[in-house]
């Protein structure tokens, strides 16, 4: 055999860092990796040598936009900017972690995270919505907590695409499937339906952990001679998207070359890791920890070295395998689920071990933590990686990515809905109420709900239907947390900025009318492609509006997610940050219902109504439209009403509150009555003088920081010295009205119309039912009684 | 008096089962699934989840486990074991209760505050009740539905074995609205609802008078304690 065909053999089988040396011209396939020319060159530079296949492979998927932040990094530095010493004197751990950590008082602290999951979950969203799931409860572990929620925000095509019915039912049973298995109560989220995200549904999976301040963990291997230990389920060959291209690239034959890229869950594995991991910590057994997601092993590795204080050694022949034909570069690019890597000071190995014996959880020590600034991995006996963790981990490339303003904003923002004749007789306003109640995205979604446990653990205090579920930390103080995700695409698409700023105020205000007080932000960010200048001037604006509305409302961003290049062929979705917030309250005894409980208590309006139609809930549904300037936020405003709600609940004056979003008064109406079965007597007349709007206005508006709240007879002086003491503007419209003896319930709009609650209940739960199957307990209730169909054709003022 | 709660791998509802145990007034005691040792309880819960991961038939493996010999054992000297959801599934799978637990009949999970009737207020289990009454006790699985052949089931109604029934919705497609049953002895019973969930006020399934108040679980708990008093 020549030299020549030795060196190619040995290059076949194993691309070690000699013989990278050796062979400096080898092509190599960078470009099908999703590396640019430059990025590799870069690469070649860092190392002063080509790299070799493995470390290809760890550059390319560690300098993913998934995982670089390449494109969003120079916008995101505002929200470590734009914050106020108030804003961070609670904040344990902020971003950049796997998780913001939040100091609740009593000793306690909450970790909460939002992720997006939306690529692998059109692909097969069954697995893909699962494994969303498992991704983020593993980043709430990994930072010494015990997970104790999820929630999930989702967004489907229209609701009557025939793709829409194969998304929707494995996306809801895989999260189902993951979180119910796990054990983790699922408090809310939202669904939306919308045709712009047909080809790209969005999977936004939230998780919260609680633990004690003395158990918060950190990703980070530091100190010479600790080890470095994997556990977990064993690595197989799923989730491996760009290592197939290598292996089939620079592996001639007998190698797999086609692996599927969505990862498989196993929540009993992640159950049982749970449990391992809480035991560990409890014993004092780890002193860094990092789970295994994006980039498997390559992540774990790098992120552990470069958060530490020296280098790394680890083989890769020590990884317990499902699959023995793995090659090197996929083992360290697989993304196989339900994974950990811990690092243990070498006189707790034994303890460790023991622990994950108990919980039959496979383990093996790879290596351990060195002093020399460098991340070795060997394969075979041979170097096949050899680096500074930092190149890897932090310092890849950054891009301040062209912006452009849209050269279509202006006349949508011109095209308002105004121009709509706003009907004022009773039958049409109340036909187009049970239009809006029956419509994909206000309809009821307990199809979706009822498929989560909300009872596992024993300490939900809110869930869905409320406006924010709720969780009890501790049992003998009754300390818990309140949160909620929220995201309006119409508005963001009219005015990313405040869009931005729109979504922080509703998930604020959903937070605050449970009685919490609103202190943390997570956000998931999801647009477009970043190479696209509109996009990425869309971003832009939508993070600094929600940069300058945390600041505003002084409440951080702890952590969260940017999701690129979501769209249909060249369609990129309407741009979609979802925010998420989270609120403590003290006792979760004293949370207010988003729904009337009881007879004869007042019903106020809190804030002013102004005409605010333009991408309204009654715009797009009843014509179809959306153009014009979304709701002015109202920060400071926000910020009053929280205050007021929080004291209001702190001296139990509430019965109930609930927030004005998505269809306004009307539907706050129709969800605060159904919540019970407790009707309503309700009068505008003195709100329409005062705020001088028509009885539409008053019913469909969606203008911010509004409530309606239930208040008993007996607490009517104090609550309302409350406001006027706060000077917030406050009307009473109505009474809550059980309903006479014999005859039902009803909603009635004093002069204009009056519904029963059977109606509105029938509507409501019409539309998911027929696209997407029975609820159990709801075939009985709409069987014989006439469901509420849409009336054709929008009525448009020429 | 000491209730044990044994957890699997995959046990989910085992801290809730506790939580249960300790608000009745009795001790909780935590068993592990690969010990052969009850440590001394006067009675046992096996409590919902997904144990071992119920990849095969719900509750299968778990009814082969380690402790299940002396659960078993135990059960059948007339220890009080009561087995919810998951447990339920064991039990059935022990042949500590008979019949068995199928995919619902719809298919999906489901996570319902669910009406029973009490149907047998004689056991262990569920002497604190009286025949009829009417409780709400939230309900949370996908493998829910009760069979058997018609020459048991025959023998379970005539003989006062059937301990709850679903009322108003059968959410699972139980046969004869089964929702849990009893041994002849009354010590062992086994149900898909979940009583540990409704045994706080505050947590629990809504009721007409406020939200999340139920509180029909805790009776489970309370019933066994007397039961135990009136061994004693």
């Amino acid at each position: 055999m020549s030299d020549l065909a030795k060196t190619v053999t040995a290059a076949s089988r194993l691309d070690s860092v000699a013989n990278a040396i050796a062979t400096p011209e080898k092509e190599q396939p960078y470009a099908a990796l999703g590396l640019k020319s430059d990025e590799y060159q870069r690469i070649r530079d860092i190392l002063g040598r080509r790299p070799t296949s493995g470390e290809l492979a760890m550059y390319s998927v560690m300098w993913s936009e998934h995982c670089s932040y390449k494109s969003s990094k120079v916008w995101l530095r505002q929200f470590g900017q734009k914050v106020s010493p108030e804003m961070t004197k609670n904040l344990m751990v902020g971003m950049g972690e796997n998780a913001g950590v939040v100091d609740i008082g009593e000793g306690w602290a909450v970790t909460f995270k939002i992720e997006s999951h939306n690529h692998p979950s059109y692909i097969e969203p069954f697995q893909g919505a699962a494994t969303g799931v498992g991704g983020i409860v593993r980043d709430i572990i990994s930072m010494g907590a015990r997970p104790v929620a999820v929630m999930d925000a989702l967004r489907f095509g229209a609701i009557d695409h025939p793709d829409t019915a194969r998304v929707v039912p494995g996306v809801v049973s895989g999260i189902s499937f993951y979180a119910n298995c796990l054990g983790l109560p699922n408090i809310g989220g939202e669904t939306w339906f919308d045709p712009i995200y047909q080809a790209n549904p969005l999977v936004n999976a939230l998780a919260v952990g609680v633990l004690r301040h003395e158990d918060l963990h950190l990703a980070n291997a530091k100190g010479a001679g600790n080890k470095v230990v994997l556990f977990g389920a064993r690595t197989g060959g799923d989730g491996i998207g760009g290592a197939s291209i290598l292996a089939s690239d620079t592996f001639s034959a007998g190698g797999p070359t086609k692996r599927p890229a969505v990862q498989v869950g196993d929540p009993f594995a992640e159950k049982v890791l749970i449990e391992c991991c809480l035991e560990l910590f409890a014993g004092d057994l780890v002193k860094g920890i990092q789970d295994l997601g994006a980039a498997g092993i390559s992540c774990a590795t790098s992120e552990l070295a470069s958060n530490g204080d020296g280098g790394m050694e680890v083989s890769l022949d020590e990884v317990l395998l499902r699959d023995p034909t793995l090659t090197a570069e996929e083992i360290l690019m697989s993304e196989s689920q339900e994974r950990m890597m811990a690092i243990v000071e070498p006189d707790k190995l034994e303890g460790f071990l023991a622990v994950t014996k108990k919980w039959d959880v496979e383990t093996s020590v790879l290596g351990e933590v060195t002093e020399t600034g460098r991340l070795i991995i060997t394969w075979h006996g041979e170097t096949i990686v050899d680096v500074d963790p930092r190149t890897v981990a932090v310092d890849g490339p950054v891009y301040d990515r062209p912006i452009s303003y849209p050269t279509w904003m202006d006349a949508l923002n011109a095209d308002g809905a105004e121009k709509f004749l706003r009907p004022s007789d009773g039958p049409t306003l109340k036909e187009q109420l049970l239009t809006l109640i029956g419509s994909a995205n206000l309809s009821d979604k307990s199809w979706i709900t009822s498929q989560y446990d909300r009872y596992v653990m024993g300490n939900t205090a809110l869930s869905y239907p409320d406006d924010a579920g709720m969780i009890r930390v501790d049992e003998e103080s009754g300390l818990g947390v309140a949160l909620a995700t929220d995201a309006n695409g119409r508005y963001a698409y009219l005015d990313p900025y405040a869009g931005a700023q729109l979504a922080l105020a509703e998930a604020y205000r959903n937070v605050a009318v449970t009685g919490a007080t609103p202190v943390a932000v997570s956000d998931c960010l999801n647009f477009g492609s970043p190479e696209n200048p509109e996009v990425m001037w869309q971003f832009s604006r939508a993070v600094e509006g929600l940069a300058d509305a945390c600041l505003e409302l002084g409440i951080p961003v702890t952590g969260g997610n940017v999701s690129f290049y979501n769209q249909t062929g060249d369609v990129p979705i309407h741009p979609t940050p979802v925010v998420a917030v989270m609120g403590v309250i003290d006792d979760v005894g004293r949370r207010v219902p988003s729904g009337w409980q009881d007879s004869g208590d007042n019903l106020y309006l809190l804030g002013s109504t102004h005409l605010e139609l333009d991408g309204s809930a009654w715009a797009g549904v009843i014509h179809g439209h959306l153009g014009g300037t979304p709701p002015k936020p109202h920060l400071a405003r926000e910020q009053e009403l929280g205050a007021l709600l929080a004291a209001a609940a702190r001296e139990g004056l509430l019965n109930a509150a609930h927030d004005l979003s998505d269809g306004g008064l009307a539907t706050a109406l129709v969800d605060a009555s159904l919540r019970f079965g407790i009707g309503a007597r309700v009068w505008l007349d003195e709100l329409l003088e005062r705020d001088q709007i028509d009885p539409l206005t008053a019913l469909f508006s969606e203008s911010g920081a509004r409530v309606i709240v239930a208040v008993p007879r007996e607490e009517d002086v104090k609550f309302l010295r409350l406001c006027e003491g706060r000077n917030y503007p406050v009307a009473r419209i109505g009474v809550t009205d059980a309903g006479a003896a014999g005859v039902g319930a009803a909603l009635e709009l004093q002069g204009l119309f009056t519904a029963s609650l059977e109606e509105l209940r029938t509507a409501s739960r019409a539309t998911m039912v027929e696209h997407f199957g029975a609820v159990v307990g709801y075939a009985a209730d709409l069987s014989g009684s006439g469901i509420h169909r849409a009336p054709t054709g929008a009525r448009i003022v020429e | 008096m000491k209730v044990g709660v044994v957890t699997f791998p995959g046990s989910l509802d085992d801290r809730d089962a506790q939580r249960a145990v300790r608000h009745a007034g009795a001790d909780a005691v935590a068993l592990w699934h690969g010990d052969h040792d009850l440590h001394g309880v006067d009675a046992i819960v096996l409590p919902g989840g997904f144990s071992y991961g119920d990849y095969l038939r719900c509750g299968a493996i778990a009814a082969r486990s380690p402790i299940m010999t002396e659960v078993i054992a135990a059960a059948n000297a007339g220890m009080p074991v009561l087995g919810i959801c998951n447990g339920f599934q064991i039990l059935v799978e022990a042949h500590l209760l008979p019949g068995g637990l199928i995919r619902n009949d719809h298919g999906d999970f489901v996570c319902r505050d669910q009406k029973l009737r009490v149907e047998n207020a004689s056991t262990a289990w569920t002497n604190g009740f009286t025949v009829g009454q009417e409780i709400t006790i939230p309900l949370k699985n996908a493998e829910g539905g009760f069979i058997v052949d018609a020459e048991t089931l025959t023998r379970i109604e005539g003989e006062g074995q059937v301990a709850f029934r679903y009322l108003d919705v059968n959410p699972n497609g139980s046969l004869d609205d089964i929702a849990g049953l009893t041994n002849a002895a009354g010590n062992v019973v086994g149900l898909m609802p979940h009583p540990e969930h409704a045994i706080e006020p505050g947590f629990g399934p809504d009721t007409p008078d406020a939200m999340r108040s139920g509180t029909d679980g805790i009776t489970f708990f309370t019933s066994v304690m007397q039961s135990a008093l009136a061994r004693a």
